[in-house]
């Protein structure tokens, strides 16, 4: 049963196939296996002392924000990239892609579809990395508490560095929001990336039991 | 009276018509004239377009409701024509699928058939996830699924929440003295 069901939600890129090399003889390739690292990913370093303490606040100054909006909250972050709210000047500014970004805004609910590609953004941005939970959805369902398909609690999928509370969080909140992420990351309390690490069976056992089509590496690296 | 109208009536035996407004009817056919009546009004009448369809759960009436909304840009009118399946307690109603009329059919059907476990043999596609991914539990739309115990054994319900019904809560916090006040308000919704 558990073999089938596996076959049925298998993307067809990540099929087994053959693939002819360069020298011509064919070679089986496993996509999961082969394109994937198995080894589970370690914590990175935290020094200690004035290194850490001028880490932090670099870290802190240059928020890189993933421009993946994932609900409606979404809707408030266009507006601080206008003169209006213009959060350039906090340091903070929106990236293309998780490799080049370390704060996930993840804004209003969380469609179990979502999550899935919540999770695989996430854990390909580089530590140290941060998660802002935008909106009363994040925090306890907001009201999709009884939804079928959205999320209640994101910290028990994602490690969660700061909430911003409202249905919708303002702008102006948004910012405030991430000044308090900054005040907890020039604290030395932002690794919640290594929290994530060092629980991550925890993690990834929640995020399974909902995502019932798993059907990627267990760390998308 | 609207265009084909009477032709449905007529050659199809349609009935309990509904004239919302000019250009806006709803009428009933059995199921098993419904895609020669659906044929006939695109072909013949000019409802070319299909704007949707959808379905109901009757669960009272142990009937599921499916209604095709058809369009005809020339009359600039519309037709709903409701189809009246018997409802079974495990879903699985089937129905003709009419994906050959208008391709785009078979995305209304493999949303119905998911959302509201409605089958339409030999559409394409049909059992292909659409909106839910690795759905295993029942069709969510349907009546006798619920959501609320669904979601608190499958996430991860946050303790303490509370909530206030807010004519009761104005009364509360309010007017705490005299909650009468409230009722004699002008901005009363409920007076």
């Amino acid at each position: 049963m558990e073999e089938e069901k596996k076959d049925k939600f298998l993307a067809p890129e990540n099929e087994i196939r053959q693939v002819a090399a360069p020298d011509g003889s064919i070679i089986e390739v496993n996509p999961l296996e082969d394109y994937f690292t198995q080894d589970r990913p370690k914590p990175y370093k935290v020094r200690k002392g004035p290194v850490e303490d001028f880490l932090n606040w670099a870290r802190a100054e240059s928020l890189w924000v993933l421009g993946f909006g994932t609900g409606c909250g979404s809707i408030e972050i266009p507006p601080l990239v206008t003169p209006r709210f213009d959060m350039f000047r906090f340091g903070i500014q929106m990236r293309a892609t998780p490799r080049q970004s370390n704060v996930f805004v993840i804004s209003g609910y969380l469609s179990v579809k979502t999550l899935k590609r919540a999770i695989r953004a996430y854990e390909q941005m580089p530590s140290p990395k941060y998660i802002v939970g935008l909106g009363s959805c994040t925090i306890n369902g907001g009201m999709y508490y009884d939804s079928y398909n959205t999320i209640n609690r994101l910290d028990h999928y994602l490690p969660v560095d700061a909430y911003i509370a409202g249905c919708m969080p303002r702008p102006e909140a948004l910012l405030h929001g991430f000044e308090g992420l900054k005040k907890i990351i020039k604290a030395g309390k932002g690794h919640k990336a290594n929290e994530y690490i060092e629980n991550l069976d925890w993690y990834k056992a929640n995020q399974k039991k909902i995502i019932k089509d798993w059907n990627m590496p267990d760390y998308n690296w | 009276m609207q265009k084909g109208i009477n032709n449905l009536i007529e050659k199809f035996g349609a009935s309990d018509l509904e004239v919302r407004r000019p250009g806006l009817s709803f009428i009933t056919v059995e199921n098993t004239k419904a895609v020669a009546a659906i044929t006939h009004l695109k072909d013949i009448d000019g409802y070319t377009i299909l704007s949707l369809i959808t379905a109901v759960d009757w669960i009272e009436d142990g009937i599921m409701q499916l209604t095709y909304l058809l369009n005809n840009p020339e009359e600039i009118a519309e037709i709903g024509l409701r189809v009246m399946l018997e409802r079974k307690e495990e879903a699985g109603e089937s129905m003709e699928t009419i994906h050959h009329l208008w391709p785009n059919a078979k995305k209304w059907q493999q949303e119905l058939k998911e959302m509201f476990g409605i089958d339409f043999p030999t559409s394409p596609g049909l059992n292909d996830p659409f909106i839910l991914e690795g759905w295993d539990a029942a069709p969510p739309y349907r009546r006798d699924f619920d959501t609320n115990k669904y979601a608190e054994e499958t996430f991860f319900p946050r303790p303490g929440r509370e909530t206030h019904d807010p004519a009761e809560h104005m009364k509360k916090n309010m007017y705490p003295n005299n909650p009468s006040d409230y009722t004699n308000k002008k901005y009363n919704p409920n007076r």
